[in-house]
């Protein structure tokens, strides 16, 4: 049972992650990666990482997202993009380069088929989450805030206007 | 039965895919979306690590890439505004300032 | 052997002898330097005081030494100054070895030396470059007294490149003419091929030696350690020998490397006299009476020494019957004494070839210094047929020269004769009859030149008037040294009476225990004296025979000499060309090295490898690379996400696989 919800997930997840990298059309290629996320997320949940999984749909598929699709939709790119099919050098090279990366990957990882063993109590839960946030990574988490802090402020120079 | 080694060849198939985005498309935009879906996947390694040795740092360390990507995405999302502003093409073969 | 003088101990008056002219050297150095470009005018007296009276204390020095430490016979080798050369087990230090030979060389030298010194405060006293000479002749006699006092081949060497170099320096004195330049330069270049042969043959030793496995406190190539391991080095005497005559031909002008000499007259007069004549050219046969005891063991160098010398001793000679210039003749005259040393030592007769030397250096320098005199006189005038019948505006330049000419032929009772008959009777003692002939003949070329060159000069009748108005006896700077050395060539060689006349030898005696030769004391006792008086007679009556032939053709007949010069005009043309060893060593060497050195070493070499291949070359790779390197910044993102990714999967594949 749970093998056959892993394998939908998995399906979801992997046909949409192609299809971000097909579409010729951007738009089309931002909702399918929204797709994938989602499809990522119901793994988290699967493996009881609760919090996170909602994290990230909120977050990641939420604002993020929006973000990239308002960019798109200032750009107005959809037309041109589609005119683009010619496969470049890069191109080929790039599958390659892929189908090689996954290849010696999944040679290695797959022996580690051990099952997974049973989750402790309230793994995964906002509280745990929290715990070790404030914790054992209270500094990185105090970097983080700042980080963000700083982007902020760069995209903000970037985005001004000109002042003549 | 699921097991740790399903999430981790997921995790490196999403990773691919990635990468094979980065090196082949040539919309920015497309760049971007393909280096999210990297991190994902490492995201989803860590997470899976995480449940395998029970421990919950994996979610927190997945938390932080999260929190991350978003800042990185808002500061290059503008830096590629900026770009558009300039040459009026999202084409990554059209930008060539750091050529030479 | 520590007799003290005030204190001071014989090794350290033995350092001090070539440090008074060092001293001298560095003083008048200073001045010239501070003196240059005519800044300032030059203290002519200072630079004279310090230039003259340093070597005359050096040879007051010399002097009382000599009376201390002429026994014990062998000598001894001073405590060392320092330790100059340590590597591995090379070892050379700077001591001096004081002993008879050393001594008497240091006496000559200083003492001519100093005379000469003398002299050239009369004679440069007009030149600007006044206190550069001085300097210059300082140093040199310092060096040659190094060479004379080192206690091992290294330092013998350092005096040798020394008074090469001083050579150089004082040839080449007024080197704003072009010609007078490249006779320095000559010089040097053909010293330096001497040179190597005797390097060659210094490091012959020493690999001999310490292929031995011999070790000694003073380093392997002192004198004294190379007496005491000559056994060891007999195979390999005859190429030593050779190799160190090589330099002794470089150095003494011998055939075929005598061509610098004549040349060298360009160099200022009294320059001629103390370098080629009395001192440095010298250096060789001291060279050999030093290492007598190894050319003792090769029978062939010797001969090859005796060979070389006599015939270079005929073949100069011959030249300087035609020739023109009063120095060039002296300067031929001097090549072929110098042949007759090396015929002497050649022969096993050490001693009489530095009796010769000496006797050699009292009348050649005065005969230099008469010549330079007349050039004086006349303002500059070398070419003798422009001379004539000097006698009487000159006479103690014409006495004295006469004595001199008298003492260089061989005539009884002046200096030559003596010195002469003891090598022609010792070379012929020991077996050398057919280079005893060709010494027989050469004394009486000998005599016919230099009474030609006296007549030529002094007798007969002026031939330019004008030049004969101008001539007027030197300034006594100028004649005392003259007549010092005048008297010294009329008697200085009665200290070699031979025993067949009656004397007692005292010269031969005083060096047989330096060179103590067994076979040679046998032999010569065998021939007797008989044979020695007559040969001694006939070499006497052919000599003063040939001298007053001359005497009388070219002081009244000097026509007729133009006439048969013109009879005989290829022979003459011949002979007053220099055999043309001059062109042939033009064509045969110096043409070719020359163009060797244009189009190979630098069109090519120099202009092609180096200038292009090499420093542009490595210019245009480095720009090379660059520009290739750069093709990697193209600038363009997927150039660079492609070469990345590339790399991590590499990494990756390395580390998981």
């Amino acid at each position: 049972m749970e093998l056959a919800f892993f394998y939908i997930f998995a399906a979801i997840s992997v046909i949409s992650a192609i299809l971000v990298v097909s579409f010729r059309n951007t738009l089309s290629s931002a909702l399918a990666l929204v797709m994938t996320l989602f499809g990522v997320a119901c793994l988290y949940a699967m493996l009881e990482a609760h919090f996170l999984a909602i994290m990230q749909i909120l977050v990641y598929a939420g604002a993020v997202m929006v973000l990239f699709i308002f960019v798109i939709m200032l750009m107005n790119l959809g037309r041109e993009e589609l005119l683009k099919i010619k496969m470049s050098f890069a191109g080929v090279v790039g599958i390659l380069i892929g189908g090689y990366l996954a290849t010696i990957l999944v040679l290695r990882l797959s022996s580690l088929s051990s099952p997974l063993p049973e989750a402790p109590q309230g793994y995964g839960s906002i509280a745990e989450v929290g715990r070790l946030l404030f914790s054992d990574y209270m500094i990185p988490f105090e970097i983080t805030s700042f980080l963000l802090l700083v982007s902020i402020i760069g995209v903000v120079v970037m985005a001004r206007k000109e002042t003549a | 039965m699921v097991t740790l080694a399903h999430y981790l060849t997921l995790s490196a198939i999403l990773f691919s895919i990635g990468v094979t985005g980065v090196v082949c498309r040539r919309n920015t935009l497309v760049i971007f979306m393909s280096i999210e879906l990297m991190l994902n996947a490492a995201n989803l390694t860590f997470i899976a690590f995480g449940r395998h040795h029970g421990n919950a740092a994996g979610q927190t360390i997945a938390f932080f890439v999260i929190a991350l990507a978003a800042a990185e995405i808002a500061v290059g999302l503008a830096i590629i505004v900026a770009i558009f502003k300039k040459l009026g093409t999202v084409d990554v073969g059209d930008i060539r300032f750091l050529k030479g | 052997m520590e007799n003290l003088l005030f204190g001071i101990s014989v090794g350290s008056l033995a350092a001090l002898i070539p440090a008074l002219p060092l001293i001298g050297a560095l003083l008048n150095g200073l001045i010239a330097l501070l003196c240059r470009s005519g800044k300032r005018d030059v203290p002519k007296s200072l630079v004279s005081v310090i230039g003259v009276t340093l070597p005359v204390l050096a040879f007051a020095v010399a002097c009382y030494l000599f009376s201390l430490a002429k026994d014990p016979a062998t000598g001894f080798t001073t405590q060392p100054l320092w330790n100059w050369i340590s590597i591995g087990d090379f070892s050379a230090s700077v001591s001096f070895k004081v002993d008879r030979l050393s001594l008497l060389m240091t006496l000559v030298v200083t003492g001519v030396g100093s005379l000469i010194h003398l002299y050239s405060v009369g004679y440069m006293a007009h030149d600007k470059g006044f206190a550069r000479y001085f300097t210059y002749l300082n140093l040199f006699l310092f060096a040659m007294l190094v060479l004379i006092l080192g206690a091992n081949l290294p330092l013998l060497f350092v005096g040798w490149e020394g008074v090469g170099i001083c050579s150089y320096l004082l040839i080449g004195f007024w080197f704003e003419d072009p010609e007078k330049a490249a006779a320095g330069k000559k010089a040097f270049l053909v010293n330096r091929i001497g040179d190597l042969g005797f390097l060659l043959g210094m490091f012959l030793i020493y690999s001999t030696l310490s292929a031995k496995g011999l070790q000694a406190p003073g380093g392997l190539l002192s004198f004294e350690v190379l007496e005491q391991y000559k056994g060891d080095l007999f195979l390999v005497a005859t190429p030593i020998c050779l190799l160190l005559f090589v330099g002794a031909m470089g150095k003494s002008a011998q055939i075929p490397l005598y061509v610098w000499l004549p040349d060298a007259m360009a160099g200022p007069t009294p320059v001629s006299a103390l370098i080629h004549a009395a001192t440095m050219v010298t250096a060789g046969v001291y060279m050999i009476a030093r290492m007598h005891f190894l050319y003792a063991l090769s029978p062939i160098a010797m001969q090859v020494v005796a060979t070389v010398g006599m015939s270079t001793a005929f073949f100069a000679a011959l030249i300087a019957l035609t020739q023109s210039d009063i120095k060039k003749v002296l300067a031929y005259s001097t090549v072929s004494q110098l042949g007759y040393m090396f015929f002497a030592v050649g022969c096993g007769a050490f001693s009489a070839g530095i009796f010769h030397l000496m006797t050699h250096a009292f009348f050649k320098a005065c005969l230099f210094l008469g010549s330079g005199s007349v050039i004086h006189a006349l303002g500059g005038e070398q070419n003798i047929w422009k001379m004539g019948g000097l006698r009487k505006r000159m006479p103690i330049t014409f006495l004295t020269f006469a004595a001199s000419v008298l003492a260089i032929s061989g005539i009884f009772p002046f200096a030559g004769f003596f010195s002469k008959d003891a090598i022609l009777w010792q070379g012929f003692a020991t077996g050398h009859v057919v280079l005893w002939a060709i010494g027989f003949a050469t004394s009486g070329l000998t005599a016919f030149y230099m009474f030609r060159l006296l007549a030529a000069v002094f007798l007969g009748k002026p031939r330019d008037e004008h030049l004969y108005q101008h001539a007027h006896e030197s300034p006594p700077t100028m004649t005392i040294p003259l007549i010092l050395l005048g008297l010294l060539g009329a008697v200085g060689g009665w200290i070699g009476f031979p025993e067949a006349l009656k004397g007692s030898d005292r010269f031969f005696h005083w060096f047989a225990p330096i060179f103590a030769y067994e076979e040679f004391f046998a032999k010569l006792e065998a021939r007797g004296h008989g044979l020695e008086l007559v040969l001694t007679l006939m070499t006497l009556i052919w000599v003063v025979h040939l001298g007053l032939i001359a005497n009388v053709l070219y002081s009244q007949k000097i026509g007729r000499m133009g006439a048969l010069a013109e009879k005989f005009a290829p022979v003459h043309r011949l002979l007053s060309n220099k055999f043309y060893v001059d062109e042939i060593y033009n064509f045969l060497f110096v043409k070719p090295i020359l163009l060797v050195s244009e189009k190979v070493l630098w069109k090519f070499a120099d202009q092609k490898v180096v200038d292009s291949l090499m420093v542009e070359g490595t210019a245009e790779t480095v720009g090379l690379l660059g520009r290739t390197f750069a093709m990697l910044q193209t600038g363009m993102i997927q150039t660079y996400v492609l070469l990345f990714a590339v790399g991590a999967i590499v990494f990756i594949g390395y580390f998981v696989l």
